[in-house]
């Protein structure tokens, strides 16, 4: 008993102290008092869901130091993990639901032709330094993610039939945006596009300093948020400390401003493994990104956390071949190869022939679901049911390289090797990424998958960033295994991987011209879906690129993993998603359940 | 007096265990690249000779193992059914020693698998693996040891018997090499090779690279021998009498140089060893789904690994006969040469 008063008294004064201490920051800082009690004049986002206390730090880990807090050129996941608990957009998406609904804008309006959104802005929000927000704010934030010069990787969203969209201010509140076509992506066209503060940014951008600021040793007064949480401290190599943003525009059902917590600290941890027992020693509230193994290895020693499976998740990982076309350049040994690639049917075989089940079970532990197509079943919303899932066949497998003009000679050792029609033994080289220990696993499970059809595989593990570079640069390689995470459900977020001009077209990148009748088909239907509203529509142009997809294997889909996560037991409010940032969607409502615990910390 | 016997017991425990290495292919009960998707992670199986009813059978046995249900790693002993183990089976095709096809193996059961040391995560044999993995590493080790002795021989006698700026020059680049981080070396040699690296092609350049770093320690050995040896009487006698660089090198020097040469040979043997494995370790040696000792190892880098399957360290043990082995003939073979012998000989030697 005397612990238990004792500990909260201890609670009480500090959170009193820090109270006056952030008052006494934002006085120092604009003049006019942070607003502790709902302010009439406000137009606060009021959540559902259990009613917390205050205070707390929550500590989780990322895998690598975010390059910056420039939400204009953030392209890594560290940092669009960190930016996304400090910036906030017009139209969020609903982590859970999948579904749009309203955040900065409080509601907004599509004409009937598609052309004009109308938005109107929630009144009396401030940014994290105490300086209103205005429709000037989300003008300038639109003008800058438009400009060429600074290549923000959200522009293409915003260019529509090839011409930016315009963006009008009506009053300070409300804004037209205007389309020079119908957009297939509608409202959810606005989550992720942090709006900026001008009163900040205006003049480094008109000194075209724009795209080197806010890189993470700014100082806490030259940045301002619209986020739960704003910037603290940052130390070179260890930790990036955020504290509550104390005009933070959500409240609680009561009425109770959020964020609960008082601050949130990423830690840099290096590797997965050390990750892992910086969260089993109790260092860190929060884990995800886990493989597999380390979430069974937590999982069997459970000391205060929980691990959760949240089910599948968005990233696929498949095999596809070098179809490119490299003229001369190309080596003859490539170009005898590409013989065989260019051949639907030899790509319907390997698929054929690889067990996706021994992938899931061997690399995922069973946590994870065997693919046919780029679309996981964690997308329940754009899947396309009646892809076929034909289970593996060598037979069949042999038939269609049977078909394709391949035969088989039996060799020395009484194994029989894969000869193509000019008599030539059918080897190939598969690159995976060394750092990921998954892929790997994958390609030696495939090596041997093969070598039951004659063909000699191997697997060659590379440093990632030399991998990007053989695939999408000097594209000399044979054939890959990589993986793709979409940030969004909705299928634009992968459209460069499908339009055959696109960058991330990872078997044949960047074209002038599609080379193929069924890329040219695939991007037709890309296009087309982009330009049409309503989602059944929308739906039946995608289900058809799907199966297109699946015919031709450009990619031969193997499996994709569960997004697994664990938490302390302490934290409340804890509902870990399949879409990014898995855990901290809903930082704003994390409140720790014992206050003896934050009172430790 | 006790001295060649100690050698000779050296010997023939190290050629029983290079044999049974040697003979992998009848050792182990499958082929090492063989998947059993059904079984990852397996803990080595037991072998009873008492049953769970309490009866004793003359022949060992062993009971299969099942997955828990829900589970991935999880097995349980199914007592119903006993498996004989049995001797001499007929099972997989292999080449004894490289080139004999055979069909026999030591041991080995029928209907079900035995995996007497466990499986690893694609479900291959740990023992088959340990065994066939033990070719390449102490292939490496002793071709490795081979080429450093040869180049250690030839340079350092080069140096010690012709002397001057030759001399001086072998052993300034002899140091350079002492100096050189071959680590890195290796990395950057990688990367000149094209991508994929046949398992021969790797083989060889872990053995090329580790006998190419290594000739400076026996070169400077030698070459003190050769200083001491070449002022020796019945050097000068045979020069007296007008022998050739040649034949003086063969003839008289180069005997000298053997107890050193071979005492360096059973150290530098367990040194390359544990070089490839380190190699391996590190992905540069043979690729998967070859085994060698230090790509077996090479799965405790995941920390998953490391603190749930325990039966994965099993072949950092199998290195331990062979090292001592190898440095029980060394320490033979030095007391055998050992200095105050070699001055019991000179001092019967009229000066």
């Amino acid at each position: 008993m005397k612990n238990e008063r004792l500990s909260s008294w201890r609670c009480r004064s500090s959170l009193s102290l820090l109270l006056a201490c952030t008052a006494l920051i934002a006085l120092h800082a604009k003049g006019a008092p942070p607003p502790q009690q709902t302010n009439a004049k406000e137009e606060l986002l009021s959540l559902p869901g259990e009613i917390g206390r205050s205070g707390g730090r929550l500590v989780i880990s990322l895998r690598a130091e975010p390059k910056t807090l420039n939400p204009l050129t953030a392209a890594d996941a560290p940092s669009r993990e960190v930016i996304g608990a400090m910036q906030a957009d017009l139209v969020h998406i609903n982590r859970a639901t999948q579904l749009t609904e309203p955040a900065l804008a409080k509601s907004w309006k599509i004409s009937a032709d598609g052309l004009q959104y109308t938005l109107t802005l929630r009144q009396g929000l401030r940014f994290s330094d105490g300086h209103p927000l205005d429709a000037d704010d989300v003008l300038f934030t639109f003008h800058v993610y438009l400009d060429e010069n600074i290549h923000a990787p959200q522009r293409d969203l915003l260019i529509v039939g090839g011409k930016p969209i315009t963006v009008r201010k009506v009053d300070a509140q409300t804004l037209v945006c205007q389309f020079a076509k119908p957009y297939g992506v509608e409202e959810r066209l606005f989550d992720g596009l942090a709006i900026l503060p001008r009163h900040l940014l205006e003049k480094p951008y008109q000194e075209g300093k724009l795209g080197q600021l806010w890189t993470l040793s700014t100082p806490p007064n030259e940045w301002a948020g619209l986020g739960p949480f704003r910037l603290k401290e940052y130390v070179a190599g260890q930790k990036l400390v955020l504290e509550r943003n104390p005009y933070y525009w959500k409240t609680d059902a009561k009425g109770n401003r959020l964020p609960y917590l008082d601050e949130l600290v990423f830690l840099f941890v290096p590797s997965a493994d050390a990750q892992v027992l910086r969260f089993q020693s109790g260092e860190t509230d929060i884990i995800t990104r886990l493989g597999a193994e380390n979430f069974s290895v937590l999982g069997r020693q459970q000391r205060g956390y929980t691990m959760t499976d949240a089910g599948p998740g968005l990233e696929y990982n498949f095999l596809f071949f070098n179809l490119n076309d490299l003229g001369e350049k190309s080596s003859a040994d490539l170009t005898r190869k590409q013989k065989w690639f260019r051949d639907v049917r030899f790509r319907q075989a390997i698929s054929a022939a690889i067990d996706r089940d021994a992938i899931v079970r061997l690399v995922y532990q069973g946590r994870g679901s065997a693919l046919w197509g780029p679309v996981t079943p964690g997308n329940h919303r754009w899947l396309d049911a009646s892809i076929p899932h034909p289970p593996r066949s060598v037979e069949r497998a042999r038939t269609l390289l049977k078909q394709a003009g391949f035969s088989w000679s039996a060799g020395a050792n009484g194994e029989s090797t894969l000869m193509d029609s000019d008599r030539k033994p059918v080897e190939f080289s598969v690159l995976t990424s060394s750092s990921n220990a998954d892929r790997t696993k994958m390609a030696t499970l495939i090596q041997d998958d093969l070598k039951q059809l004659g063909m000699h595989v191997q697997v060659v593990p590379l440093e990632f960033r030399s991998l990007i570079d053989r695939v999408t640069q000097t594209k000399e390689y044979d054939a890959c295994i990589l993986g793709l995470a979409s940030f969004d459900a909705d299928p634009n977020s992968d459209i460069n991987v499908w339009l055959s001009s696109g960058g991330t077209h990872l078997w044949n990148p960047s074209q002038p011209h599609p080379a193929t009748a069924w890329e040219a088909e695939i991007d037709r239907l890309m296009e087309q879906q982009l330009a049409t509203p309503g989602y059944d529509q929308r739906k039946k142009l995608y289900d058809r690129v799907q199966e297109i997809l699946a015919e031709n294997q450009p990619m031969i889909f193997l499996a994709s993993p569960d997004i697994l996560v664990g938490a302390k037991n302490s934290i409340a409010n804890f509902h870990p998603s399949v879409l990014e940032p898995y855990a901290l969607w809903n930082v704003e409502q994390f409140y720790f359940r014992n206050s003896a615990e934050n009172a430790s910390r | 007096m006790t001295q060649p016997r100690k050698f000779a017991r050296w010997l023939i425990v190290l050629l029983m265990l290079h044999g049974i290495v040697a003979a992998a292919g009848f050792f182990a009960p499958y082929d090492p690249v063989e998947q059993d998707r059904e079984r990852p992670y397996l803990p080595p199986m037991r072998v009873h000779l008492m049953d769970a009813r309490g009866h004793l059978h003359l022949r060992p046995f062993f009971y299969p193992l099942r997955l828990r249900a829900g589970s991935f790693d999880q097995y349980e002993e199914d007592t119903a059914t006993a498996v004989p183990l049995r001797f001499f089976e007929r099972a997989a095709a292999y080449h004894l020693f490289g080139f004999v096809p055979s069909h026999l193996h030591l041991f080995g059961a029928s209907g079900t698998r035995i995996y007497l040391l466990g499986t690893d995560t694609y479900g291959r044999d740990q023992l088959s693996r340990i065994l066939y993995g033990g070719q390449v590493s102490l292939l490496a080790g002793l071709l490795g040891a081979g080429v450093t002795l040869f180049l250690g021989a030839l340079i350092g006698m080069a140096a010690g018997y012709f002397g001057g700026w030759r001399d001086d020059l072998l052993m300034r680049i002899a140091e350079l090499f002492l100096a050189l981080p071959w680590l890195y070396l290796l990395f950057a040699l990688r990367a000149f090779l094209p991508l994929a690296v046949s398992p021969l092609e790797a083989f060889l350049l872990v053995v090329i690279v580790i006998g190419m770093v290594g000739w400076a320690r026996p070169a400077r050995l030698v070459r003190g021998v050769v200083l001491s040896v070449k002022e020796r009487d019945f050097v000068r006698a045979a020069r007296g009498f007008g022998a050739s660089d040649v034949y003086l090198l063969r003839r008289h020097i180069l005997p000298e140089t053997a107890s050193v040469l071979l005492t360096q040979a059973a150290i530098l043997v367990p040194q390359f060893v544990l070089a490839e494995m380190t190699l391996s370790f590190l992905g540069l040696g043979v690729p998967e789904p070859m085994s060698s000792w230090g790509n077996l190892l090479a799965a405790l880098q995941q920390y998953n690994v490391l603190v749930s399957y325990w039966w994965m360290y099993l072949p950092a043990l199998a290195i331990v006969p062979f090292f001592l082995g190898y440095l029980g003939l060394a320490s033979a073979l030095q007391q055998r040469t050992s200095p105050y012998k070699i001055e019991e000989k000179s001092s019967w030697s009229p000066s």
